[in-house]
């Protein structure tokens, strides 16, 4: 065998995956990455070099076998390597697209010393697309148990959670306050980088383990964490419910028309369809020229909406450098081979608008970077007088989030820290009452989906061991 | 699917349903909303409850005909199903015995003040009830409204019923005659000139005016921010901190400047849906 793996020549590149062009693509909705092929998957699965030591699957919070799954796909056991990812991942179709490999499996890749990493991401979306087209296997349920979990919030993390435990037996009912199931996989990500349709086919395959999902139920609304385990006799209960509370930066003119939050612009976009108005009912405005304010995914996917609703011109406004920016590599890539504008070391310090209360320019300040602060980044020093007005006429806030205040507010008990974050227990998901559980932004803070998902999983194992103790 | 149990119209542009929503009339209070959406391809609209019944598990709304979505609404008839139905959304109105309290309500108003006015009463309170309409076919509820308040004042802009006036007209001469000392609170909900002319007239008094506001709104949960106003030195979404807020801080010409945000896009609906309607429904 490692004869074998010694002779054989190892392609030093990920085979690409073609991409509609960025011309194009930054005027439509459809997806941007269009997936590989059955001939390029294989030929992809064959660089892997089948480490014993697995240290892919250190990186991935969710530890997806990754060399067993990768194998098969060399071996066209297509069938056989989505069963082997779906072991240990609910939302491959999710996740092979918005994961950030780059940080996570693809990082510890031994390929990845000398050349780059085996593509994993792209093989497990291509496996899930491939069974999501061909029909779904529902994977084996354990008999009942008899007990039954509330699942709060039905964006990864639930949806997570709720798989898992459904998997494991238990009742599972996820209560969503939106219209549709997906959380921030529905309003926030957009069409563009993971279509609804996918979304929504993940959330059928849950459906098919038998998990309940009762949408428009606002909890903390309609029934308190409380009501529910009292009332409706739920045994336990999981907290995801995200990182749905919009920051805005707190400056003069914040409130004119035509300045939004990142969630509303995107939420308008995505799960309201306003790039479709008229013919869905919710409309959209935006200008000829935005600035989009932060530099994270939710800015670059922001600022790539802007594009596709017609704006001549979308700039970035982020006052770090291009090395602090927090988006990932690739996000920021296709945002300026779109066109997106970068204007770095910037930041508003006022949003001026005309008499009728239209935003028509934004008085912003340059910034250097000065020493390393808390965070190990440079930090960004204002330079005196350097005051300019950047003349545009929308804005999106896209700043970062906090956790939405209607559960950790209404769940007697509940301990929260001074952001509002729940507080959990990091390896249990364990919260400060009994039988409620948390887990995903709205204990960590904004982060990613597959970080959520994570919690989400561990937050089942704690309640099932919970659960059969209880 | 939410059933459209009964359907009455008041005129020819408003209208009311009772809706089979078990799990909002469970557990909704007094000046909280809903929100509803059509069909798959309807924009989300909020509405605040106008009335409820616990036991049949119904939810009572009122609507004014105003853009494409409300016009759509109000062309469904009772047996049809509404797709989505969310709520109870917002805090209630902070109920309590003051002793003495007038509850103002203009034009469709009226609906949302119903279960404030009855609130109020039932906690010990004398409650002066005025509403007012623009005309008397756009009068409703007289009924429902004398049985919610212990005196009810109707007017008309027009004159066309009762008297003439405006709502802040009459509230003058009750606080004129009841003296503004005996009056420690004030409700006014109807559009928003009229709240706002209420809450300068009382700004005056110095009695306290509890208006409920509704902004444009998208998921009313707190998530967008769409619904944000001033209050006072601070910024505010209407969805999770209100509807119900201190009058005399909102600031009145942001709110009128950020409500009209849309309107040419409202026309556009309204056309699209003209077109699509002379065409048979095909685009």
């Amino acid at each position: 065998m490692a004869d074998e793996k010694a002779k054989k020549k190892i392609d030093p590149h990920k085979h690409e995956m073609p991409v509609q062009e960025a011309k194009v693509r930054a005027h439509n909705f459809e997806e941007v990455a269009l997936g590989y092929d059955e001939e390029t998957a294989v030929a992809e699965a064959q660089r892997c070099l089948q480490c014993k030591n697995e240290p892919c699957r250190q990186g991935c919070p969710v530890e997806v076998f990754i060399p067993d799954f990768i194998k098969l796909v060399a071996e066209r056991d297509f069938d056989g390597a989505i069963k082997k990812i779906k072991e240990k991942n609910a939302l491959p179709a999710v996740c092979g697209r918005v994961c950030p490999q780059e940080n996570q499996c693809e990082k510890y890749c031994t390929l990845a010393k000398k050349f780059e990493a085996v593509g994993i991401g792209r093989l497990e979306r291509f496996c899930a697309d491939r069974e999501l087209q061909k029909g779904v296997t529902v994977p084996e349920v354990a008999p009942p148990t008899g007990k039954k979990v509330a699942v709060v919030g039905s964006g990864p993390s639930g949806l997570t959670c709720a798989s898992d435990l459904a998997k494991l037996g238990h009742e599972v009912t996820i209560f969503e306050a939106l219209h549709v199931a997906g959380g921030v996989l529905m309003y926030g990500i957009p069409q563009f980088r993971l279509p609804k349709e996918v979304v929504q086919a993940e959330v059928e395959n849950l459906k098919k383990l038998g998990v309940k999902i009762e949408v428009n139920s606002v909890v903390g609304k309609f029934s308190t964490v409380d009501e529910l385990m009292e009332e409706e006799s739920f045994d336990a209960v999981y907290i995801g419910t995200g990182a749905g509370l919009p920051y805005f930066m707190g400056i003069p003119g914040e409130n004119a028309c035509g300045v939004y939050s990142a969630n509303e612009f995107l939420t308008r976009t995505n799960l309201m369809k306003a790039y479709l108005f008229p013919k869905y009912d919710t409309p959209i405005k935006v200008g000829k020229k935005v600035a989009v304010l932060g530099g994270g995914n939710v800015a670059m996917d922001g600022a790539r909406t802007a594009l596709r609703l017609g704006a001549e011109e979308s700039h970035i406004v982020y006052r770090r450098s291009r090395e602090e920016l927090p988006a990932r590599k690739e996000e920021a890539e296709h945002a300026e081979e779109e066109g997106v504008i970068f204007d770095l070391l910037t930041s508003p310090v006022e949003i001026i608008s005309n008499e009728e209360g239209w935003v028509t320019g934004m008085k912003c300040i340059k910034y250097e970077l000065g020493e390393p602060d808390a965070s190990g980044r440079r930090s960004p020093i204002p330079i005196e007088g350097s005051e300019f007005i950047m003349d545009i006429d929308t804005v999106v806030v896209a700043i970062g989030q906090g956790p939405n205040p209607l559960v950790p507010r209404t769940t007697k008990g509940l301990e929260l820290n001074k952001r509002g974050n729940i507080v959990a227990n990091l390896e249990t998901g364990a919260t400060s009452k009994t039988g409620v559980y948390a887990g995903g932004d709205v204990v960590t803070g904004a982060a990613t989906v597959i970080l959520a998902m994570g919690a989400g999983r561990t937050a089942a194992k704690s309640i099932h061991e919970y659960l059969s103790n209880k | 699917m939410f059933k459209i149990l009964e359907k009455q119209v008041f005129s020819p542009v408003i209208k009311q349903f009772v809706i089979h929503a078990p799990r909002v009339a469970k557990s909704c209070k007094a000046g909280q909303f809903i929100i509803l959406g059509i069909n798959e391809e309807g924009e989300r609209i909020p509405l605040t409850i106008a009335d409820f019944d616990r036991e049949k598990g119904t939810i009572t709304i009122v609507f004014q005909e105003v853009g494409k979505s409300t016009i759509q609404l109000g062309a469904m008839e009772a047996g049809d199903y509404i797709k989505d139905f969310v709520g109870p959304l917002g805090e209630p109105t902070h109920i309590e015995n003051l002793g003495t309290v007038i509850c103002v309500a203009g034009g469709v108003g009226i609906a949302p003040v119903h279960p404030i006015a009855r609130a109020f009463k039932e906690a010990g309170n004398h409650v002066i009830g005025i509403m007012g309409t623009r005309t008397q076919d756009l009068m409703f509820w007289e009924d429902k409204m004398g049985a919610a308040c212990s005196e009810l004042l109707v007017t008309t802009d027009d004159g066309s019923y009762v008297r003439q006036g405006f709502v802040t007209d009459v509230l003058k001469d009750v606080i004129e005659s009841k003296g503004k000392e005996n009056i420690p609170l004030i409700i006014a909900i109807g559009p928003q000139p009229m709240m706002r002319a209420v809450c300068n007239m009382t700004k005056e008094y110095g009695i306290k005016t509890i208006v409920s506001l509704n902004a444009l709104m998208v998921d009313g949960t707190g998530m967008c921010g769409c619904c944000r106003i001033s209050v006072g030195d601070e910024t505010k979404f209407v969805c999770v901190d209100g509807p119900d807020f201190d009058g005399h801080q909102v600031n009145w010409s942001e709110l009128a400047m950020r409500q009209v945000y849309f309107k040419s896009e409202e026309q556009l609906a309204l056309e699209y849906k003209e077109c699509t309607c002379r065409n048979g429904g095909a685009e």
